[in-house]
């Protein structure tokens, strides 16, 4: 493939398709309160945009955790956003992101269940959370859990009704979702020997293979997910974690 | 008469038109309309798949309408396709087909992509007048752009643009209309609510009015984003 040897060719000499060097991410940058939603954010990584959007409904509780609230992650890959993207039901892409962002918010946890409860064992928040790229150019899922995090942290309750159901018809109070820990999520690239960040789409297409890593403020790892058939050796993987903590750090500066 | 937000009846909210916007499509814009923001995404002509479907005598413009699920007023809107949403898809589509000539792209397919962002009511009119500037951009032959309004009836007293209380809560008769105006025809038309003979026509007619804004906007952005410096 003339493309792929092209791209290595650049990458021995540390530079990107796009003129980047190997680890730097491009332009980034963030939007609270981007939609009409309780929480939500636009996110900006190059050219790739995309919208996460927090909706909270007033639920029974599973039975197993009656004072504890619910937390789910959806992501729409529309057609709007890349050609290659196709109506219905969410592909594997899709689920790869929602699941990926789902567990770095759940195994951190970020947010604590207890907090979300209204009456043990009849009411407690659920806290949906919807992600959907406006224009995929690339590294979908670093932008989506850093959405995710600036979405969730600029969350505001709507008001309860004495029925104990929302009163959607008052605006929202002034009462702000807490967030715990904010990981943030970092994919790791690795193109034969080289490793990258933020990669666009034709690198994403030459990828060997990838590990998203979930990371806290003091650099715990909180969730991995490593795609791609080719293995890794135990040296290689603690490469690509240091390459992600140092890079979350960057990316923690940007939201604040 | 004083609406519920503030505006007299003849008053539209606050309009806001943007083109290029989706960096990946053929063409996009952004169309807002106070609370109501949509976007259109179009991508084509390309090959039309299934093949029984293609037409050998001229393109086929496919829209689809999708309300985010964080974007309704109240509780989320869960993804995949309604009955509302494909029947707002079809009147888009005879909203602007009026205004493209497709016999040059035999057996392909455009597609248009409207996506709403969040919604306060007129949202299939935000959608439509979005379309027609991203298929502007996209750089398909128009006999003219479209823009669309939804009118409305409510204590007896005409209104226009109307929001998602007005429609939803307080039960407005509501007449979402699209406009070209070089043919001087309106290519959407529907009504729920009630209404008389006398009083549809002078709506519509205020309708038309109300629309030239609307064109003005969508003109201007096309303009903003071509300027020749």
């Amino acid at each position: 493939m003339a493309e792929k040897e092209h791209i290595l060719k650049s990458l021995k000499k540390g530079i990107r398709y796009d003129g980047r060097k190997l680890l730097d991410y491009r332009k980034v940058s963030v939007e609270p309160n981007a939609t009409s939603a309780e929480g939500s954010a636009r996110v900006k990584i190059g050219a790739t945009e995309v919208l996460v959007g927090v909706k909270l409904a007033a639920e029974v509780p599973y039975p197993d955790t009656p004072a504890e609230g619910k937390l789910m992650v959806n992501t729409e890959l529309r057609p709007m956003a890349n050609p290659d993207f196709e109506s219905g039901p969410p592909g594997a892409k899709a689920i790869d992101i929602a699941r990926v962002v789902d567990r770095g918010l759940r195994e951190s946890k970020a947010i604590a269940p207890e907090k979300l409860c209204i009456t043990a064992g009849e009411k407690v928040w659920s806290v949906m959370i919807d992600i959907v790229p406006l224009n995929d150019a690339g590294n979908l899922l670093d932008a989506a859990a850093l959405g995710a995090i600036v979405a969730l942290k600029n969350t505001r309750f709507p008001p309860i009704k004495k029925d104990g159901n929302i009163d959607w018809e008052a605006p929202l109070t002034d009462k702000k979702l807490e967030l715990v820990k904010e990981p943030i999520e970092v994919t790791v690239i690795k193109i034969d020997e080289f490793y990258i960040v933020d990669p666009i789409l034709e690198e994403e297409e030459l990828a060997d293979t990838s590990i998203t890593i979930a990371v806290s403020k003091d650099g715990l790892v909180y969730a991995m997910q490593k795609r791609g058939e080719t293995p890794l050796s135990v040296e290689e993987i603690d490469k690509m974690v240091e390459i992600a903590i140092e890079k979350s750090a960057e990316l923690r500066k940007i939201i604040g | 008469m004083k609406r519920n937000d503030g505006r007299t009846p003849e008053q539209m909210r606050p309009i806001k038109a943007e083109v290029g916007v989706i960096p990946n499509a053929d063409g996009s814009a952004m169309f807002q309309a106070g609370d109501t923001i949509a976007y259109a995404a179009v991508y084509g002509p390309r090959e039309l798949y299934p093949r029984f479907m293609q037409n050998p005598k001229k393109g086929i413009l496919r829209c689809v309408y999708n309300m985010m699920p964080f974007s309704g007023h109240g509780d989320r809107v869960r993804p995949g396709g309604s009955r509302r949403s494909k029947e707002i898809s079809a009147v888009t589509e005879n909203a602007l087909n009026p205004v493209l000539d497709l016999s040059a792209y035999p057996n392909a397919v455009i597609d248009v992509f409207v996506e709403l962002t969040q919604t306060d009511g007129g949202t299939r009119c935000a959608g439509i007048t979005a379309a027609a500037m991203a298929l502007a951009d996209a750089g398909f032959k128009m006999k003219d752009l479209v823009s669309a309004m939804s009118m409305g009836v409510l204590d007896g007293e005409m209104i226009v643009d109307i929001n998602g209380t007005e429609d939803c809560v307080l039960g407005a008769t509501d007449v979402p209309i699209a406009y070209i105006p070089t043919m001087n025809k309106i290519s959407l038309l529907q009504l729920d609510g009630e209404i008389s003979r006398d009083k549809l026509k002078k709506l519509l007619e205020i309708g038309k009015q109300k629309c030239l804004e609307i064109y003005k906007v969508q003109q201007e952005a096309l303009k903003k984003k071509y300027k020749v410096d």
